[in-house]
């Protein structure tokens, strides 16, 4: 399922959270709504942990993660970087990166097997993406945009990326990353979908200016109604008491 | 209808076409479709990513533009208020309405929208509506930088108000605020005849509000000062004159300083006229070279064109030349005697005899007067500048000296000057028309002139005035370069007789305007007074057969 929600009446919900297979990371707001939304959502089966990167709040576009692994900026103060590895499980790899072009999450699209990367990556930061996450990391651009990371969000079963996609690199892109994807928009035509939203295998954000439209867009391509880890036992269960009664 | 601008997909398709063309492997790009993000039907992506029609719904470019807006119209003229006092005159639908149209509108225009598109829808001419249909552009912020493009219809209510000059006309339309009176001091009227056609031929009195015969000349009467200084320029550029001008205080606005004259123009033509014979005063004589000093006027346009029938020397004297030291003529055209030619010899003098281009031939003719004719054997001798021109047995006019009363000081005053008997002016077709009298193929334009008020007017004074136009109608057809100015009619009602045929198959030359001269009248259907004065003036609105 999808949720709408806000930050501090910023539609921009992928800027102040990152939302993982294995973790949710929230930005430190003023009120408690953003988090508790997450709170809500995902605290039976994820830890929702509140913290800042480099003492800032847009922590979606500093730093890049999947289940296995968490990459931070260098700016990512000592006291952050510990206050995370006490935070998420033990399975996954926190890692601080010396990398020049510090918006991490800007940079970089990952699900938990491939990695889209801005083309000026250094090499050893392609490296460690590799080491920590796991992945595959391709260089790509999105639609002429060097920052994949802004313009494209993929998980595991499918992605949305920018609207001027073409449809050979829509082709290009899904051959790579193995999951189908779909040119597409949020936030009434926003066109920085990673921005936007935030996304996992089962669920997903988006800021509250996006359209009924847009929001079945990203249900069907992230396939969303049917991803839920309890949707099976719930559509069973359905099934049951329909015969039961 | 929303064009898109804002950053489409970064290579420009005539950068890529360029690359190919350059041998370079250019991917191809197909655009994919997405959903419109509010109604979710499939269309090409743009900046708000949203379907025309939503985008429509959301916003409204011409919001704030003007709906109606009222034009100020003066019926009389036809003409539209321009804010603050400049009337533009303007036909139903033009493109000169169009053009006013949105200069009014134009500070609420280019403030909010581009204007792509405009035309008049219609509308009756008696609901005093202008319904002007634009399309606007404007680039969308909330859009994202689209820029949409939308029909807007502008209602102008059109309010009927006379503007100064014909509410002014209205008052009294004989107000003039400048007179220009034109005077030749001769008998005839031959050089208003000629005159009243350049003017129409040129249109130079058609902004006159009246025209009046006077005493030997006319009046023209306009309503501002420069129109009359138009018509005095026009009129020293074709006949040699002096003039004049002054103005009298009408009143006078000490407050604001503001002084109201009428300019009268005092316009006088030199009283000597084609064909008119001429004895030099012996200043001007010796000013021109020793020419004459009996001379013939053979020409009158800003300057004099003089001949010296004995010579063939001709010389030109201009109107400021001529106003220095005026003269008049000796004799003038009303009293050409016509003689028969009875023998013409050429002079074979070599230093006199013209070159072969001139229109003249020094001869020797003897000639008799017509009157003459069975009373008595008076044959004079005479040395003529027509010998190219004539034949024995020819009639011809000329003055008379040997039987002419001159009361001349020039004339009495020269000492040792004799008088030739005769001075032969031009061969004369009298006695050809008098055999075949026929109607003209042609007619002529005249000018809406009041007659004169103070005149006495009798059965003479008309059928002086007829002669005196018959002549004129003749002049014309027999001097080329006089038709030149002039604008002819073919007349309608000509149906070509048969005696004419075969008095042409004669082989006698009455000189005739080549009917190819001629002009289509411009007539139109309402044709009242006014109409037709400014189809006149256009010369060339008129079609040429």
């Amino acid at each position: 399922m999808a949720t709408r929600l806000q930050f501090e009446n910023s539609c921009e919900v992928g800027v102040f959270s990152k939302l993982t297979n294995a973790y949710c990371l929230v930005a430190i707001g003023g009120s408690e709504s953003f988090y508790s939304t997450f709170e809500a959502e995902l605290a039976d089966v994820i830890p929702v942990v509140k913290t800042s990167i480099g003492g800032t709040r847009i922590i979606g576009r500093l730093c890049a993660g999947n289940k296995k692994g968490l990459l931070l900026p260098h700016t990512t103060t000592d006291q952050e970087l510990h206050h995370l590895r006490n935070c998420l499980p033990d399975e996954v790899v926190v890692q601080r990166i010396d990398e020049k072009l510090s918006a991490l999450g800007n940079c970089i699209a990952c699900n938990d097997h491939v990695a889209l990367t801005h083309p000026d990556l250094d090499r050893e930061t392609e490296e460690l993406i590799s080491d920590v996450l796991g992945v595959e990391v391709f260089r790509q651009t999105i639609a002429g945009n060097i920052l994949v990371g802004s313009y494209c969000m993929i998980s595991n079963r499918g992605g949305l990326v920018h609207p001027h996609t073409s449809i050979e690199d829509l082709d290009e892109l899904s051959t790579l990353l193995q999951v189908p994807l779909v040119a597409g928009t949020v936030n009434r035509g926003s066109e920085v979908v990673a921005a936007g939203m935030a996304v996992n295998d089962w669920t997903a954000f988006c800021g509250s200016d996006t359209t009924a439209t847009e929001l079945s867009v990203v249900e069907s391509v992230f396939k969303l109604r049917e991803g839920q880890p309890t949707a099976i036992v719930d559509e069973m269960r359905k099934s049951l008491i329909d015969s039961y009664v | 209808m929303a064009g898109a601008g804002g950053p489409w997909p970064s290579t420009s398709p005539s950068s890529s076409s360029e690359l190919a063309a350059s041998g370079m492997f250019v991917p191809s790009r197909t655009a994919a479709t997405v959903l419109c993000c509010i109604c979710g039907v499939a269309m090409a992506p743009n900046p708000a990513n949203t379907c025309v029609r939503c985008l429509r719904a959301r916003v409204d470019i011409t919001e704030g533009l003007p709906r109606h807006a009222v034009a100020v119209y003066c019926p009389e003229c036809s003409s539209y208020l321009h804010p603050p006092r400049t009337w533009v005159r303007a036909a139903p639908e033009s493109k000169e309405l169009l053009a006013f149209c949105l200069r009014r509108l134009r500070g609420p225009l280019s403030r909010r929208v581009r204007l792509v598109h405009a035309e008049f829808l219609f509308t009756e001419p008696h609901s005093k509506r202008l319904l002007l249909r634009l399309r606007v552009q404007r680039e969308v912020d909330a859009a994202g930088g689209a820029i949409l493009e939308q029909p807007h219809v502008v209602e102008f209510v059109v309010h009927d108000r006379l503007c100064e000059g014909c509410s002014r006309a209205q008052a009294n339309p004989d107000q003039w605020t400048a007179a220009v009176q034109l005077r030749q001091h001769v008998a005839h009227r031959r050089t208003f005849l000629y005159l009243e056609q350049l003017l129409l031929r040129h249109g130079a009195a058609a902004r006159a509000l009246r025209i009046a015969a006077a005493e030997r000349g006319l009046d023209f009467f306009f309503a501002s000062r420069s129109h009359a200084a138009r018509l005095v320029d026009f009129v020293s550029g074709v006949a040699p004159v002096r003039s004049r001008s002054d103005k009298q205080l009408v009143s006078h606005d000490p407050k604001s300083s503001l002084y109201n004259y009428k300019h009268t123009f005092s316009v006088e033509i030199a009283p000597v006229c084609r064909e008119d014979l001429v004895c030099l005063p012996p200043k001007a004589a010796h000013a021109l070279g020793n020419l004459g000093p009996l001379v013939l006027c053979v020409r009158v346009t800003a300057s004099l064109a003089l001949l010296d029938p004995l010579t063939l020397r001709v010389a030109f004297l201009d109107a400021a030349q001529y106003w220095r030291a005026p003269f008049r003529a000796l004799l003038t055209s009303r009293q050409l005697v016509e003689y028969v030619v009875l023998d013409v010899e050429p002079d074979d003098d070599p230093d006199l005899a013209a070159d072969a281009g001139s229109r003249y031939q020094l001869a020797h003719a003897q000639v008799a007067r017509v009157s003459d004719f069975g009373r008595n054997d008076n044959i004079f001798t005479v040395r003529t500048h027509l010998g190219r021109l004539l034949s024995p047995g020819d009639y011809a006019l000329g003055y008379d000296l040997y039987a002419a009363n001159t009361n001349d000081l020039d004339v009495d005053g020269r000492k040792g000057l004799v008088l030739p008997d005769a001075i032969l002016v031009k061969k004369s077709y009298e006695e050809q028309r008098r055999r075949g009298k026929q109607q003209r193929p042609w007619k002529l334009k005249s000018l809406a002139v009041d007659a004169d008020a103070g005149a006495k007017s009798g059965r003479g004074d008309e059928e002086k005035r007829s002669d005196e136009y018959e002549e004129f109608l003749r002049d014309l057809e027999e001097n080329p370069e006089m038709r030149f100015n002039v604008s002819l009619y073919r007349n309608k009602d000509y149906q070509p007789s048969e005696m004419a045929a075969s008095s042409a198959a004669d082989g006698d030359d009455i000189p005739s305007v080549p009917l190819d001269e001629l002009l289509a009248d411009l007539e139109l259907s309402d044709d009242d007074n006014e109409e037709e004065e400014s189809g006149d003036d256009g010369g060339g609105g008129s079609m040429e057969e």
